[in-house]
């Protein structure tokens, strides 16, 4: 069985899918998706483990032999990208439950969980698969799911929410395609590997640059990076809690893994940094997405919308890492991938137990929340520093790795943007800390309970692994540091 | 002799677990406060047992665990930490005892919460005073101003909550902003975060670098009040007096210039900075603050402000010390850490206790004080005379070693702030001290004074008051007999202060 762990690593949430249509009731698709959700996260364990003991997993789909067939390549960066996802997405389900019962109709919660597991399926896919044009069957197998997701929710918002992502996902993944096409034509292949051993051939020509302006194009719609992120705050604000909690710290995030792969694997031979010039551009962008988006966060009244802002700033930390283009760079970038999901999936997890027990996560009615629903206010005030970047929380971690990696290149001007940021990050976050203690509760406002028990331990579970791997950051960092030595070509 | 393995994680534990019980006994406020002091009591009396082994030249150093690959958390007691911890250890006893009687006369709310944020604090400021590296300062800084931020919201009015904000939002930016920057880049010199005997940057920053990198620690560690950075002190002044006592006395405030000092000490070295000309505007923005807060003080009639202003300045003495960069001067500076924190905080106990008694808050309503509350404007004279530096008091003791490094390293410009602000000193404490005992009481405007009613109410707006509840005496006693016993028994405290400088 061991052997075969990459390909069930993607057929088990696939296969569970259509069975979830077939069982049409609502509790035993959750059963059957919480079932499949959490031997998806252990069979990325074992995955991580093989990876880091015994160096990169190849497996050949069907037995055909790449280039021909369809690689599945595992090494530790798509290893620690199968466990955020999976670990996530199960972590997510035991709240589930009751949460989707109180935001989509009865008759629909069956479709919810089909939906849930097709898009596992295709962001698991896009993590492990070796091939570029596999990649783009999962990534629209993940897409297409979202929209699904996005559009269940019970706000009628979530409709046009739900078409504008439509509309500029497709974009994003055409795009893609087409990068893909020219790549092909000039190469003749689509194995990743391969394609890195080509392309440095054909670099200097026109097809091939025009062809990275696309991929990189398409990739940045679905990352969220500034400024084509405007489809984010409101996908993310009127979709279900559940699967803003589950897309925040999954989809941006295997985006973010799919720029990492196109850049130092398949353009792995060729300068696309310094050459082409692609270095300075996300530099640049992902600057001022950090600084702006985190400014229109402070002004959001929703406070979904809210951390919605602050993901894309967030999404500028990781492209900045990934634009300095040294170890410690990269390191800060992929740590902060993971670090991210730890926290945004704990913050919208309150949110959709505040959404549940108040009906709205609008910040003038969370007043006086932290007398109400004093646990799940604290994990929010504990997951809310870790964000801000306060030492023994993962956000230090992310914050210290990609200072240190602005500073030994002499950027002086990078090096001010992350506490920057950070501090206006103190603004957004302290915004909703104040209004949920130090304001009153409002006057006749219905009596309600703290959040049950199925929410709160998955919410916990979220907050004390940011804790965690806050203070004792030795093995993500060692994981992360790997993954980056084994992308820059194991230059130091 | 117990174990250092033992000892130095001990001192951390003991006040959370303390936190933690007191959260527990939060339902029998007897109960509670008794752990607040046998915590108290426990925490001081531990830290105690490192005297001998420093004193004898041992530098015990305990690794927690690694956090970042290569940088661990990792505990040290060395001479300049251990005054800063016996310190507040001792003066958290005295604090808990008055707080008893403040906060119950007083009649304050959530006071369980008040209490566990309050041993928190404690545990992150003896955190401070044992870091052994600059990653470990760093988080217990942080979790230091953190942890203080409930207390000083404490009473949750809007006035309560502009002040916290300010407070928060100065601290987090400056530690934010610059001292993680400059911590990062002294790992990035050096490899290395170790507070070392000497200093570990020599050789590896130059030239005007020096100058920024220590801009960097002087204004990130924002804690100690260095001008434009110290808005957030007068701000904190809206917590319950024990809070602004303990706290803004002693606690934060010191842990901010220890900071410096240490970094001064152990991170640059006396010698390396002394040898690098760019760090020498230190002593002037010290000086300056020095000067200026003394000046606001003067025109302050809230006596809890006129108090913060003041620490602002002495806070800058310690730093002007350091910077000074003489052996004997920053010797000084340790003195300067205790001596002031024993003089401040009897100067905010009687603050609180003339609050609780008469609920007067302001200078210019204290005419004749004096006679009604002699025990607490008595210590409040004693505390006085130390900050302005006179014998029989230890505030003489520190400044006549500042003022000794000062002469012997030709800093007139050093010289010349010190003499200044003694002199601006006297000119705002101690018109208070003659007002309260010289100057005939107003006439209460009802004259429904009720004799023979010497028990302080806390009820009734104006009303004839006498001393302060019992407790809070007793503490304000303690603490202003506690700056004349240091200063006949000063060389106990100067011989672990010498150490530093290994002479």
């Amino acid at each position: 069985m061991t052997p075969h762990l990459p390909v069930l690593q993607v057929v088990i949430p696939l296969m569970a899918a259509p069975i979830c249509v077939v069982l049409r009731q609502a509790t035993a698709a959750w059963l059957l998706a919480t079932g499949v959700t959490w031997s998806a996260f252990a069979i990325s364990l074992m995955l991580l483990s093989q990876v880091m003991d015994g160096g990169v997993i190849s497996y050949e789909l069907g037995g055909w032999v790449a280039p021909w067939g369809i690689e599945y390549r595992v090494d530790p960066v798509s290893a620690l990208v199968l466990v955020i996802v999976s670990a996530i997405g199960s972590v997510v389900m035991p709240y589930a439950k009751k949460s989707v019962e109180a935001e989509i109709a009865e008759d629909r919660i069956y479709l919810f969980y089909t939906m849930y597991l097709l898009c596992l399926t295709g962001l698991l896919g896009i993590a492990i698969t070796g091939d570029a044009f596999n990649l783009f069957v999962f990534l629209e197998v993940s897409s297409l799911s979202t929209y699904v997701l996005i559009a269940l929710s019970h706000e009628r918002r979530a409709l046009t929410a739900a078409y504008r992502y439509l509309i500029m996902g497709t974009i994003g993944a055409t795009f893609y395609i087409i990068g893909v096409g020219m790549m092909y034509m000039m190469t003749g292949t689509l194995n990743m590997a391969d394609l890195a051993q080509r392309l440095p051939e054909v670099a200097e020509t026109r097809t091939i640059l025009v062809a990275l302006a696309f991929l990189t194009t398409g990739i940045s719609l679905k990352l969220a990076l500034f400024p084509l992120h405007v489809w984010l705050p409101n996908a993310y604000a009127f979709a279900p809690s559940v699967v803003t909690a589950f897309l925040a710290a999954t989809a941006t995030k295997v985006a973010v893994y799919v720029l990492i792969r196109i850049f130092f694997t398949v353009f792995g031979g060729v300068d696309v940094f310094v050459g082409l010039g692609a270095g300075k551009a996300l530099m640049l962008l992902a600057l001022v997405g950090m600084v702006a988006a985190s400014v229109t966060a402070v002004y959001q009244d929703n406070v979904k919308r809210l951390l919605a802002y602050s993901s894309v700033a967030q999404i500028g930390y990781m492209i900045l890492g990934i634009s300095l283009v040294s170890v410690t760079g990269l390191t800060g970038g992929i740590i902060h991938i993971f670090n991210h999901a730890l926290m945004k999936c704990a913050l919208f997890l309150v949110l959709g137990a505040v959404s549940l027990r108040l009906g709205t996560v609008r910040l003038q009615d969370m007043a006086g929340l932290g007398r109400r629903m004093p646990l799940t206010m604290a994990a929010f005030v504990l997951a809310g520093l870790s964000l801000i970047g306060v030492p023994l929380t993962v956000g230090f971690v992310s914050k210290w790795t990609l200072l240190q990696a602005a500073l030994e290149k002499d950027l002086w001007l990078v090096a001010a943007a992350i506490p920057v940021t950070s501090l206006i990050a103190v603004v957004y976050i302290w915004k909703v800390v104040e209004t949920a203690y130090f304001r009153p509760v409002p006057h006749g406002a219905a009596e309600i309970s703290e959040a049950p028990a199925s929410m709160l331990v998955p919410i916990w579970i979220m907050v004390f692994a940011c804790l965690y791997f806050g203070i004792d950051a030795t093995w993500t960092l060692d994981v992360a540091r790997s993954a980056a030595i084994l992308l820059l070509g194991g230059a130091p | 002799m117990i174990g250092f393995e033992f000892v130095l994680p001990a001192i951390l534990g003991l006040p959370l677990v303390g936190a933690v019980l007191i959260f527990y006994f939060g339902f029998a406020p007897n109960a509670r406060e008794t752990v607040t002091l046998l915590t108290a009591g426990s925490l001081f009396a531990l830290v105690t047992t490192l005297i001998d082994p420093v004193m004898a030249g041992e530098r015990p150093e305990v690794v927690l665990f690694e956090m970042l690959p290569g940088l661990a958390l990792a505990l040290h007691a060395e001479p300049l930490g251990l005054i800063f911890a016996l310190t507040a250890s001792f003066l958290w006893i005295v604090t808990s005892v008055y707080s008893i009687g403040y906060m119950r006369g007083h009649h304050e709310k959530n006071q369980t919460r008040f209490y566990v944020f309050f041993a928190i604090s404690i545990t992150a400021a003896i955190g401070v005073a044992v870091a052994a590296n600059l990653l470990t300062l760093f988080v217990f800084y942080e979790v230091l101003t953190l942890s203080t931020f409930p207390l000083v919201a404490h009473h949750g009015s809007d006035k309560a909550k502009r002040g916290a904000r300010v407070y928060l939002g100065i601290l987090m930016t400056t530690s934010i902003l610059f001292l993680f920057v400059a911590i990062i880049w002294t790992y990035l010199a050096t490899g290395t975060t170790d507070f070392t005997p000497g200093g570990i940057l020599a050789g590896k920053v130059s030239g005007p670098a020096v100058g920024v990198l220590l801009a960097l620690f002087a204004f990130g560690i924002g804690k100690a009040a260095l001008m434009p950075f110290h808005r957030w002190l007068p701000a904190a002044m809206v917590a319950p007096t024990p809070v602004s006592a303990l706290l803004h006395a002693v606690a934060v405030v010191k842990a901010g210039v220890f900071s410096v000092v240490k970094v001064i000490v152990y991170i640059f070295g006396i010698d390396f900075l002394a040898g690098e000309p760019s760090g020498g505007w230190l002593v002037w923005v010290a000086g300056f603050t020095i000067v200026a807060a003394s000046l606001v003080a003067l025109r302050q009639d809230n006596l809890k402000r006129r108090l913060a202003y003041s620490t602002i300045s002495q806070l800058s003495y310690v730093i002007l010390a350091a910077a000074i960069l003489a052996p004997i001067s920053v010797v000084g500076a340790a003195m300067h850490i205790a001596a002031h924190a024993f003089g401040k905080i009897t100067l905010f106990f009687a603050a609180g206790s003339i609050m609780v008694a008469s609920h007067k808050t302001e200078v210019s309503q204290l005419d004749g004080i004096g006679r009604r509350m002699p025990w607490t404007m008595g210590a409040f004279a004693v505390g006085a005379v130390s900050m302005i530096g006179l014998p029989p008091t230890v505030g003489f003791v520190s400044k006549w070693l500042i003022v000794d490094g000062a002469v012997a390293t030709g800093n007139w410009v050093a010289l010349g702030v010190i003499v200044l602000s003694t002199l601006l000193n006297a000119a705002y404490f101690l018109p208070v001290v003659h007002a309260a005992f010289f100057k005939p009481e107003e006439a209460l405007p009802h004259g429904d004074s009720h004799s023979g009613d010497e028990e302080a109410h806390g009820h009734s707006v104006i009303h004839d008051h006498g001393e302060s509840p019992l407790p809070s005496v007793l503490a304000l006693t303690i603490t202003a007999a506690g700056t004349v016993i240091l200063f006949f028994t000063a060389d106990a405290p100067l011989a672990l202060a010498r150490l530093l400088t290994g002479g």
